[in-house]
């Protein structure tokens, strides 16, 4: 039997150096960066330039191995088995528990809940704690900027329930009204739910503020926290969150796995998600009880596989450094910025102070689409369309937005690829 | 940087693109429906014009798209303006699998005009882009609901 405890913790290469913030160093954890895009007979292909992290980020190979050794060495269902691999593996599992946590500087692990990603952690809201709590006239209060995954579940709690749905509005910059947000509470307010962080602007919310407000008026907000946390520190008791769902596969971990943070008051004052294994005490068909949190809401076999990989993902990102990897795309953003702006007819959509490493644009007589096809071309991966928040493309007026998303292994050579690709772009449209 | 994409952007469908060709609401459509790709954010209305005798009189259209879909939509109402119903459907039919399948894989054509079906050739490139037979298609397919009489479609 191999010694596994040496795996538990994945180590990549970026991570011993202590050089400063070596970004060459870190690509070399990623397989997937020395890829080269559209080769075909006679021509190699470009060197991908991937700027469509905020979609989904690549994988360092701490996470593919970590994967790949639970699988191949120490694989089994997880909370019940006697024997040695089932304990092994649900050891390594119940980490990425730990892992999350720790990450969100959490009180206690229990507070930490395993979903499928952030779209299940806010429907896990909307369908226990919404299904408990909430009445017709009831009311919730979301923002403009809200992913689709955070708008969606409350409407179908609207048309199940007849609660109602008020929204916070942005200014032109992107930055949330506040003294607007004030204004929308009233006596049948009763929850808070809005984004961290947008997708499509780059905008970060001043979560501890937005939660002082809605605690002043007795009410628990969710923060959807899915982008924020990839790009720099977040520490849920500090915000002052009631919930805080996030994804994996952003946080540069599998897909299929997320999380939910949830005070312990509301966890155990919510009814169980789905029902199954795992997530019971006792059953009988006179009566069935169930678990305590963060268990009674995780019915069925887990995620193993991906948490492990999750588990592994946090310790890279921790280990290379939030506040680090935030500085880094600062800088990524402020050179890609300048770079856009200087080229005439390219308006960036989405100018908050503060932002994080996402470029919304739009360019004067060319279609969003026909950009990101083009620039696709020259190797550089961005996204196009309406980003799964259509409220908020709708509030800007531009029908459809170019987004190019930084992660930490993207360098500043990479935001020049891009502004050079989009200035090709206005020249082939001329 | 980008000389693979001629096939995709030839010069007729940039001008199309840029300056689209029956772009207005006529007074006397009588047949009309949405189109939308929620995907890429494209949303258009195809006008028709349908006599009694099922000929197509006029055909003009508005909406917001890429270059792909405004010439796609550009052309369309130039090729299938004078035709009979089943022509314009048979055009359709073809048009998609010019959209889709290589040349060897096309069905026998109807009984079709050429100088129109040479005319949408041009749109063949995007065979190659799969993500972006949609853009192509997206009029068409609002034209053929138009004509249908159904009121909205979506290429998602």
């Amino acid at each position: 039997m191999p010694d596994l405890t040496a795996l538990a913790h994945p180590i990549g290469d970026a991570l011993v150096s202590s050089q400063g913030y070596d970004v060459e160093m870190i690509r070399r954890d990623f397989p997937i960066l020395g890829t080269r895009v559209h080769a075909r007979s006679g021509k190699p292909g470009k060197p991908l330039v991937y700027l469509d992290n905020a979609a989904s980020a690549q994988k360092p190979r701490a996470v593919i191995e970590a994967m790949s050794r639970c699988l191949e060495q120490e694989y089994a269902n997880v909370h019940r088995g006697v024997h040695y691999l089932s304990q092994r593996t649900t050891d390594a599992y119940e980490r990425v528990r730990d892992k999350i946590a720790g990450l969100l500087n959490a009180g206690s692990r229990e507070e930490i809940v395993i979903t499928r990603g952030g779209t299940e952690s806010i429907n896990l809201v909307a369908a226990t704690w919404g299904r408990k709590f909430l009445g017709p006239g009831d009311e919730i209060i979301v923002s403009v900027m809200e992913h689709h995954a955070n708008i969606v579940p409350w409407q179908l709690l609207q048309s199940e329930r007849g609660i109602g749905i008020k929204v916070v509005p942005c200014d032109e910059r992107g930055v949330l009204d506040l003294d607007a947000y004030r204004g929308l509470f009233g006596s049948r307010t009763k929850l808070v739910a809005i984004t961290h962080g947008s997708n499509v602007l780059g905008t970060v919310t001043p979560a501890k503020e937005i939660a002082a407000i809605a605690h002043h008026h007795g009410v628990p907000v969710l923060f959807d926290g899915s982008q924020a946390v990839v790009h720099g520190p977040v520490d849920v008791q500090e915000i002052d969150a009631d919930f805080y769902a996030l994804t994996g596969h952003k946080l540069y971990g599998p897909t299929a796995i997320g999380a939910l943070y949830g005070k312990r008051g509301l966890l155990e004052a919510m009814p169980p998600y789905q029902g199954g294994g795992d997530m019971i005490a006792e059953v009988s068909f006179a009566g069935t009880t169930f678990r305590e949190p963060p268990y009674r809401f995780e019915a069925g076999t887990p995620p193993i596989v991906e948490g492990i990989g999750l588990a592994a993902a946090i310790d890279y990102v921790r280990a290379v450094g939030l506040d680090a990897i935030a500085v880094h795309e600062h800088a990524l953003l402020e050179r890609a910025t300048a770079g856009l702006n200087r080229i005439e007819g390219v308006r960036i959509v989405g100018t908050a102070p503060g932002k994080a490493g996402i470029i919304s644009f739009v360019m004067d007589g060319v279609h969003p689409h026909d950009v990101g096809t083009l620039v696709d071309q020259a190797g550089v991966a961005i996204r196009v369309g309406r980003h799964c928040a259509e409220p908020l493309i709708e509030r800007f007026g531009v029908g459809a937005t170019a987004r190019a998303s930084f992660g930490l292994y993207n360098t500043l050579d990479e935001a020049d690829a891009l502004v050079e690709a989009v200035a090709g772009v206005k020249e082939f449209f001329a | 940087m980008f000389d693979d994409l001629r096939d995709l952007y030839q010069e007729v469908i940039l001008d199309h693109g840029k300056h689209p060709r029956n772009f207005r609401h006529p007074p006397d459509a009588n047949r009309e429906a949405k189109g939308d790709n929620p995907m890429c954010g494209d949303r258009l209305v195809v006008y028709l014009k349908v006599s009694d005798q099922g000929i197509v009189e006029d055909a003009a259209f508005l909406g917001k798209g890429c270059a792909i879909s405004t010439a796609s939509a550009s052309m369309m109402t130039e090729v299938i303006r004078g035709r009979s119903k089943e022509e314009v459907m048979a055009l359709f039919r073809h048009f998609h699998e010019l959209c889709t399948k290589d040349e060897e894989d096309r069905g026998e054509p109807e009984a079709i005009d050429p100088d129109a079906l040479e005319k949408l050739m041009v749109l063949s490139g995007v065979r190659q882009f799969p993500v972006r037979v949609k853009c192509a298609t997206l009029a068409w397919h609002t034209m053929a609901a138009a004509v249908d009489g159904d009121t909205v479609v979506s290429t998602e």
